[in-house]
């Protein structure tokens, strides 16, 4: 408070001492405390517990009806374990139809330990002690002989180990321990990858390879001492059956894989980068020339995994032709490159060109022409 | 209650008790207990440092209760997932669902969700478990986020509680691991999809990105090794680091003594509750059990995330409203919010700023933003002292502020990770939803900063004026001359120093910048920097009631009340009405006998 304001304080202060013995109280307003008093603990008010012996019998009863209530439900279990099947299924209200055992079973379980909480917490509020204990608190500083005292332990330590004194030993244990825990890392990056460091792999789809063509026998064809592949076929996912052009209809959507995904080594690692969904629209909608040319009369086929973090962008909306990913919502418009018309993701889906072979199937003559899926590094 | 009827309730009280301790202490030889104790003390010495234990105060308060909260279900955790290790099996291995549950039959899947199907559905109680562990995870971290809150806008991470302050974030932040990572085991269709967003953003790191993921996943995505190792660091790696943090968190606890609220007989140097034995634990257990209860209650009535609905993660397959359990909501929602255009080609490599920034820096970035707070507090206060007194947050509205606009920016966040629900539950468009969380994610905090610090400073006022005018009893009087008035009863001593307990800083004055010839001081701009924060932090300012005002406020009235203490803002409120007609020493202080409080 500023001396203007004191200067301002009127001659009678009329505070009262009230019953509760403020400090407050003063008369000669000359010498008013700045500030209040800690009035100390208020006096203690009994509970009804406490004087009155039906009372305190009556908390009795109750905790020991939260725990008997706590044993009950503890045997229900038992029996609702015993007797409740596993497939039992019970209507409740709310709830609709659930588990039954499973709800017997968390009842009875919570009700075991609620009566025990409840108990033991009853229990303290009416029958243990309600007076306050005051406790006083330290400052957390140690003593300054205590202080010093650790200041010649360390230093005796640090002289007695000469460590100071002796350059040569205080600079290589400071290598060594530098160091020592280079192997141990070494044997865990060493041995937890493996690491492509050309990252091929995130380049590349199983699109980029073929297929073996059969001979009559059924065995992969040679010439010149290699197997001769073609294309890969466009497979639905997750039947594996190959797609005619003539089943894709005007608006229809097929989830497609490669053909022969499942006699890769690790099918999953490649479907994460080759799924691909194929989509039929009217071809004058397209507006990319390339798009258009890419595709077989409206029908085109883009990398189902999404740019920004590769999930599968599943959600196709025909009559906008936009393809949402479900994960952070990045907008692709089909119509037009599958450009990013919304969200988080920066780069179009990579198309994926398709043919149609003799057979009336639909193939891809090559992989995509960039990376699928989320962003990395080295992808420049 | 008179004197008197306090001193027999006293003697009664103690009466009644005294039954209780006759046959323990009473007995010299303890019986078999005191026997095993006295066993347990010869070889260890432990009966001092036990009954030191058994003696230590707790204050009471319903916001300590939340840090309990999370202390209970830590162990609710560990006792049902080691349940759930019995049976689950950590393995990406190809196996056929043969269990009992009929829409998965002959369906292809990793063991892991075989077996995580098998406990949901024939393992007996198995399920109960499970959503157990489910349901005590969420309540675990929803409980650490309510404590951390208390801790803060009451001010108890201040010295000497900066330490504790640091380990709590570090587990809040284990904690989210944790969560993440063990939702991810089962492989099922959701946490599959969120392990190949993980890998997403690992993939957007400058430089190592490519060589993190193959690590981890043992090659590419999604391998055979990521649920093993994630098995382990689940039950193995991380549990450790959390029970070692919460080990030294409670112990700091323990060696500080708890915080407490300020009231009448509590100081700084005191603290005021109950002693461990046997009131705190009885309520403290007691309260264990009521959080396990509530818990299994929960977990038998809603049910939580039912894989067997989801299915197998299958990397080409996905699901509509794909959301990660609640605590990872956030840096979800900022993903979803981050523009696209962030991501560009430099130098032939690609930098991918609009995941970075919300998968890999934001929680980093914003958890040293809440570790510097304390210091940036104290360097900004000045204030080298100990606190064992709690604030209230209304009497630091600037930090109260800044609490709450964080709390906002995070919660715009956490709503845009929901942005597609948002948009099909109220049929709005879904661009329209991100666009709108994008600008209120920069104003929002803004605008709840300075509405929170005005709230803040009104409440603060209106704690003055109930302090300098009493409550209004409702209670009209008519004088002599035929006027009337309200009746204002004063308050209490008890009642007045809650409201006074507490120190409004100053704003730091501004030393010269030059010293006596003129020269520029060395840190002269630093200390105007912290002149220039201090002065943001605590140039609108209340302080408490001083027995001068008060006895001001009795003897005139209210002409010369000061509710603002600045005394150029004094107002001469006419605020009761006719009450200042006829003079203060009959509208305040003088409630009629039956009115007095006991």
């Amino acid at each position: 408070m500023t001396d203007d304001t004191d200067a301002s304080i009127p001659k009678e202060p009329a505070v009262s001492q009230d019953e509760s013995g403020s400090a407050v109280a003063t008369r000669d307003e000359q010498h008013a405390p700045a500030h209040f008093e800690n009035p100390g603990l208020p006096p203690h008010v009994h509970r009804l517990g406490d004087t009155d012996p039906a009372a305190a019998k009556r908390s009795e009863r109750q905790v020991a009806a939260l725990f008997t209530i706590s044993m009950v439900a503890t045997v229900l279990f038992v029996i609702a374990y015993a007797m409740i099947g596993k497939d039992a299924d019970v209507i409740l209200p709310i709830l609709g139809k659930v588990h039954a055992l499973n709800v017997a079973l968390g009842v009875t379980l919570a009700l075991s330990l609620l009566g025990i909480g409840l108990g033991a917490i009853h229990w303290a509020k009416t029958l243990m002690p309600d007076e306050e204990v005051v406790e006083e608190r330290h400052p957390m500083r140690s003593s300054d002989e205590a202080r010093a005292g650790f200041v010649a332990v360390m230093s005796g330590g640090a002289e007695g180990s000469q460590i100071n004194r002796r350059p040569l030993i205080k600079y290589t244990l400071g290598g060594a321990l530098g160091i020592f825990a280079v192997p141990l890392g070494l044997q865990l990056i060493g041995g937890l990858g493996p690491i492509r460091g050309d990252v091929h792999d995130l380049k590349t789809t199983l699109w980029d390879t073929g297929v073996p063509v059969l001979n009559a026998d059924g065995k992969p064809e040679m010439r010149d001492g290699k197997v001769v592949t073609r294309p890969r076929r466009l497979m639905r996912d997750p039947d594996g059956t190959a797609i005619r052009l003539s089943d894709v209809t005007l608006g229809s959507v097929f989830h497609v894989l490669p053909e022969g995904i499942n006699d890769t080594p690790e099918p999953s690692n490649e479907k994460v980068k080759a799924a691909v969904i194929l989509i039929a629209m009217q071809e004058n909608l397209i507006k990319s020339a390339r798009e258009r040319d890419w595709g077989l009369n409206g029908v085109v086929a883009f990398s189902k995994i999404c740019t920004h973090v590769g999930c599968s962008v599943g959600l196709y909306e025909q009559t906008t032709h936009h393809l949402l990913c479900p994960c952070h919502q990045s907008t692709f418009d089909v119509a037009d490159d599958c450009k990013v018309i919304f969200g988080p993701a920066k780069r179009p889906l990579p198309q994926l060109q398709i043919e149609v072979d003799d057979d009336g199937y639909l193939y891809a003559p090559h992989g995509f022409e960039q990376p699928v899926g989320p962003s990395f590094w080295e992808r420049g | 209650m008179t004197a008197v009827g306090q001193e027999r309730a006293h003697s009664t009280a103690d009466a009644l008790r005294a039954d209780d301790k006759k046959d323990a202490p009473a007995n010299k030889d303890g019986g078999p207990v005191g026997a095993v104790a006295s066993w347990v003390d010869e070889r260890t010495g432990s009966a001092k440092g036990i009954s030191y234990l058994m003696k230590k105060v707790f204050p009471d308060h319903w916001s300590f209760m939340l840090g309990e909260i999370a202390m209970y279900s830590l162990i609710i955790l560990l006792i049902s997932g080691t349940f759930l290790t019995f049976w689950f099996v950590p393995s990406m291995g190809e196996t056929t669902y043969t269990g009992s549950y009929v829409p998965l039959k002959g369906v292809q899947m990793s063991e892991a969700f075989a077996s995580t199907v098998h406990i949901s559905m024939d393992v007996k109680g198995g399920l109960l478990i499970r959503q157990i562990h489910h349901w005590s995870a969420l309540i675990f971290v929803v409980s650490i986020a309510l404590h951390m809150f208390r801790v803060f806008f009451t001010g108890a991470f201040r010295k000497p509680r900066e330490i504790n302050w640091i380990i709590g974030l570090l587990l809040a932040m284990l904690a989210m691991v944790e969560g993440f990572i063990g939702y991810s085991l089962p492989d099922d269709l959701l946490s599959g999809t969120g392990i190949r967003a993980m890998q997403g953003f690992i993939l957007s790191i400058p430089v190592i990105g490519t060589y993190v993921s193959y690590l981890l996943f043992g090659g590419g995505f999604p391998g055979q090794d990521i649920i093993p190792r994630f098995f382990t660091i689940h039950v193995l790696l991380l549990p450790a680091a959390l029970i070692g943090l919460f080990t030294a968190h409670i112990i700091l606890v323990m060696v500080h003594k708890h915080t407490q609220y300020p009231g009448p007989g509590r100081t700084n140097k005191n603290v005021v509750g109950f002693p461990m034995m046997p009131v705190y634990a009885a309520k403290a257990g007691g309260f264990f059990f009521v959080v396990f209860g509530v818990t299994a209650l929960i977990a038998g009535l809603v049910s939580i995330n039912p894989i067997w609905m989801y299915g197998p993660y299958e990397p080409t397959m996905i699901t509509a409203g794909s959301q990660p359990d609640w605590y990872m909501g956030f840096a979800d929602g900022a993903l979803r919010l981050l523009p696209g255009f962030l991501e560009f080609n430099l130098f032939h490599r690609t930098w991918s700023f609009n995941i970075m920034i919300g998968a890999i820096l934001m929680i980093p970035i914003l958890w040293t933003v809440m570790g510097v707070y304390p210091f940036i507090e104290k360097w900004v206060t000045g204030d080298n002292e100990e606190h064992h007194l709690l604030d209230r947050p209304r009497n630091r509205p600037t930090r109260t502020g800044l609490g709450m606009a964080a709390i906002t920016f995070y919660g715009i966040l956490f709503a845009a990770c929901g942005n597609d629900i948002i948009a099909i539950k109220f049929d709005l468009s879904i661009d329209d939803i991100t666009e709108t969380f994008r600008v209120a994610l920069i104003v929002a905090p803004i605008v709840v900063f300075w509405v929170v610090k005005r709230l803040c400073l009104s409440l603060q006022r209106a704690d003055r004026d109930l302090l300098l005018h009493g409550r209004e009893t409702g209670r009209l009087m008519r004088t002599g001359k035929g006027r009337f008035f309200e009746v204002h009863q004063e308050l209490d001593a008890y009642q007045r120093w809650r409201l006074v307990d507490f120190v409004s800083p100053e704003p730091m004055g501004l030393p010269p910048a030059t010293d006596e010839h003129g020269v520029r001081r060395k840190g002269a701009r630093k200390e105007r920097l912290r002149a220039r924060v201090s002065h943001y932090f605590f140039k609108d300012r209340i302080e408490p009631v001083t027995p001068l005002e008060l006895a001001a406020a009795h003897h005139d009235g209210h002409a010369t009340e000061a509710i603002e203490s600045h005394p150029d803002e004094a107002e001469s409120g006419h605020i009761h009405g006719g009450a200042e007609e006829i003079g203060a020493s009959h509208a305040y202080g003088h409630p009629a006998p039956h009115d007095k409080q006991d």
